[in-house]
């Protein structure tokens, strides 16, 4: 007190309270600072935008350029330590924002040039005997829901049975330690690298040239696998061990106890976790081009030679457009349209089924 | 005493049918795994021998194995180390706006944006590379060209159609992206909340802190998550094969240009259609090759992230 009192002579009213916090703090920015600099910078390059025509991505390199004068501002004022720490606060946010640039160009690029084609004719039709205008991707749609249903198919049961093996029956041996590790190594697996690898399981007993809707689930399986493991894992070790002592105390036996009291409380989380991995292996194509092939005609056998995919026939249209091309181009940003939305709606569908069914208490 | 403990050694050792068909699936499925694998690696190499022994006159290309794959690798490399350079400091940046920068309640709903672009199909990605993209960069290759032509990246002449391989490593870093970021994110939000106070009330500042407290903590996390980036950029296909205007046998340090190496797995896309005989074989014996790539940097890449999960206390 007394020591304080000596320090600054005159009377304590002259200090108001803002001198105190600057004797504690030092010189500061006032809180408006930031807010300021960001919307001047924000409103120069809008001005810029409308009235000197400048385009969008010159505009954003504008407020970047411009918010650099808040560190500068800061170094005036407050010192060479808060103006690092402001000029790397603009770059981690611009970071953020510059990351944010190629999602909302490639949503707008899709549904802008997507949207042209889309039409009942266009999910009814495939391209048999199509030349130039017109056609659809019924068959390939088909092929898609085919060749990933069959994937799922696969890969479901073996995917679930390994993490009940890892989570309830291992105990932590050498051998789950193995599989755990070469499950997440086998996450990294390059996508053509599970079509070769069905391309070469195939030759074996098809002989050379070999292209079959079912191949294609077999590499899907393979980048699928990994991820349906991994995912019912997390939600196994997720289940208290309390329920499944409960059970065991009331003599139920392990395998009733696994799946009964097990599995159905971590159903919820399961499927969110089966439907991101079909989300992720339904737009692959390097495998599907390899192995199931590119065909116009609508094929529902999985087994008897080509089939056509959503991604093969949108990389097709693109490769090999034929002329005119504008029509074959259009139909490949149309393709790719339906593909993102079908990603899209297995996305929010994992999220509300993990949001709604979770256990309570969880959310 | 016999009479009482047999009965209970009888129990203990009852071995129900449903219990051992369910962990016969199970320890199944997980040796099944393993099986795949090195059905994998197996399958590759029983059909590659075929293309790596080939004549250089049975294949395609007219020449033998390893001067046909050393500019793919080449490429594959060049166009996945550039994604990657690009990629680390912007996923570094992401990651920590996303744990400390922005308010809490809002980083998770920007984390799930950031989550969308690993939605995204690889396809999508390349019709957005070749249809938005390079037209757009094309003028500014132009420029590079001309007023930086000095330096042999960017010794021209410049692509008119912005097909380059430094296109194709801007979508590849737009394309992982959100992987190193979600590892990353995952790790500074795991540094121990103490530190991060006593940095703090050291009075360090918020970029002080990251530096004394996050980074050295995340060190070894995020080099492992820019390991992981680079195995997906080794092994994206469609994205590279759509954007990337190819000539065959190109080694250049030159991005800017029209004559281009291609990657492993374009050129494995771009071809395997049309091939046929020893051709395909050889074609397989890259992917061989790509495979034992891949596969080594994801190993070191997880052994990195398991060996600092042992110490590390956190989880």
């Amino acid at each position: 007190m007394t020591t304080l009192t000596s320090q600054t002579p005159g009377s304590p009213k002259d200090h108001g309270p803002v001198d105190v916090h600057r004797e504690l703090y030092g010189a500061q920015l006032p809180s408006w600072g930031p807010k300021a600099v960001l919307g001047g910078a924000v409103v120069v390059a809008a001005l810029l935008y409308v009235v000197a025509d400048v385009n969008l991505m010159l505009a954003a390199l504008v407020v970047f350029a411009l918010s650099l004068l808040l560190p500068a501002w800061s170094a005036a004022v407050e010192g060479r330590r808060k103006a690092t720490d402001r000029l790397v606060t603009v770059l981690v946010t611009s970071s953020f924002v510059l990351a944010m640039f190629p999602l909302f160009s490639i949503l707008y690029t899709v549904v802008d040039k997507g949207t042209k084609v889309l039409g009942v004719d266009f999910f009814t039709f495939s391209m048999r005997n199509v030349v130039g205008e017109g056609g659809g991707i019924y068959h390939a749609l088909v092929g898609t829901l085919l060749i990933t249903g069959a994937a799922a198919v696969i890969s479901v049961p073996i995917g679930l049975f390994t993490a009940i093996y890892l989570v309830e029956y291992s105990e932590g041996n050498r051998l789950s330690r193995w599989i755990r590790f070469l499950v997440d190594v086998m996450t990294g697996i390059p996508s053509i690298v599970a079509g070769l690898f069905a391309y070469a399981l195939f030759v074996l007993f098809f002989g050379e040239g070999v292209r079959m809707g079912i191949g294609g689930s077999v590499a899907l399986s393979v980048l699928m696998i990994p991820v349906v493991v991994r995912s019912t894992e997390e939600m196994l070790k997720l289940v208290p061990n309390e329920l499944r002592e409960a059970s065991y105390a009331l003599g139920v036996p392990k395998w009733r106890t696994v799946s009964k009291v097990v599995l159905p409380t971590a159903l919820a989380g399961i499927v969110t976790g089966i439907t991101l991995a079909v989300a992720r292996v339904i737009g692959e194509t390097a495998p599907l081009l390899i192995i199931a092939g590119a065909t116009d005609s609508v094929n529902f056998n999985l087994f008897d030679g080509r089939m056509a995919s959503l991604p093969v026939f949108a990389y097709a249209s693109q490769r090999n457009p034929g002329v005119p091309p504008e029509f074959s181009i259009d139909r490949a940003w149309g393709a790719a349209l339906t593909l993102l939305l079908i990603v899209m709606l297995l996305n929010l569908i994992a999220r509300l089924v993990s949001y709604f069914f979770s256990p309570k208490g969880e959310r | 005493m016999t009479s009482t403990l047999e009965p209970r050694r009888k129990r203990s050792t009852v071995v129900r049918p449903g219990d051992r068909i369910f962990s016969g699936l199970s320890t199944g499925a997980g040796i099944l795994i393993l099986v795949v694998l090195a059905g994998v690696a197996a399958f590759l190499t029983i059909e590659g021998i075929p293309g790596i022994l080939a004549d250089p006159d049975e294949v395609k290309s007219g020449q033998s194995f390893l001067p046909y794959v050393w500019p793919l690798v080449y490429g594959t490399l060049i166009a996945a180390t550039i994604a990657l350079l690009i990629s680390v400091p912007v996923a570094i940046g992401v990651a920590l706006f996303i744990s400390h920068y922005s308010p809490r309640k809002l980083g998770q709903v920007l984390g799930y944006l950031i989550d969308l672009l690993a939605a995204v199909p690889s396809v999508v990605y390349g019709l957005w590379g070749i249809g938005f993209l390079a037209p757009k960069m094309a003028p500014i290759y132009e420029w590079l060209d001309a007023h930086a032509g000095f330096i042999p990246f960017f010794a021209g002449p410049a692509s008119a159609t912005g097909r380059t391989i430094l296109t194709a490593s801007i979508v590849l870093a737009v394309m992982i992206l959100p992987i190193m970021t979600a590892i990353c994110r995952e790790i500074f939000l795991q540094t121990p909340r103490l530190h991060e106070e006593a940095a703090l009330a050291l009075g360090a500042t918020r970029w002080e802190m990251a530096r004394m407290a996050i980074f050295p903590y995340a060190r070894s996390g995020i080099v492992s998550a820019a390991m992981l980036g680079l195995g997906r950029a080794l092994g994206e296909t469609l994205a590279v094969a759509m954007v990337l205007s190819v000539s065959a046998g190109t080694v250049t340090a030159n991005l800017i240009s029209s004559t281009n190496p291609s990657t492993i797995a374009a050129n494995i896309a771009l071809s395997f259609g049309e091939a046929s005989g020893k051709t395909v074989n050889a074609l397989i014996a890259s992917g061989l090759v790509l495979f034992v790539i891949t596969f080594l940097v994801n190993f070191a890449a997880r052994a990195i992230v398991d060996r600092r999960k042992e110490f590390s206390g956190a989880n």
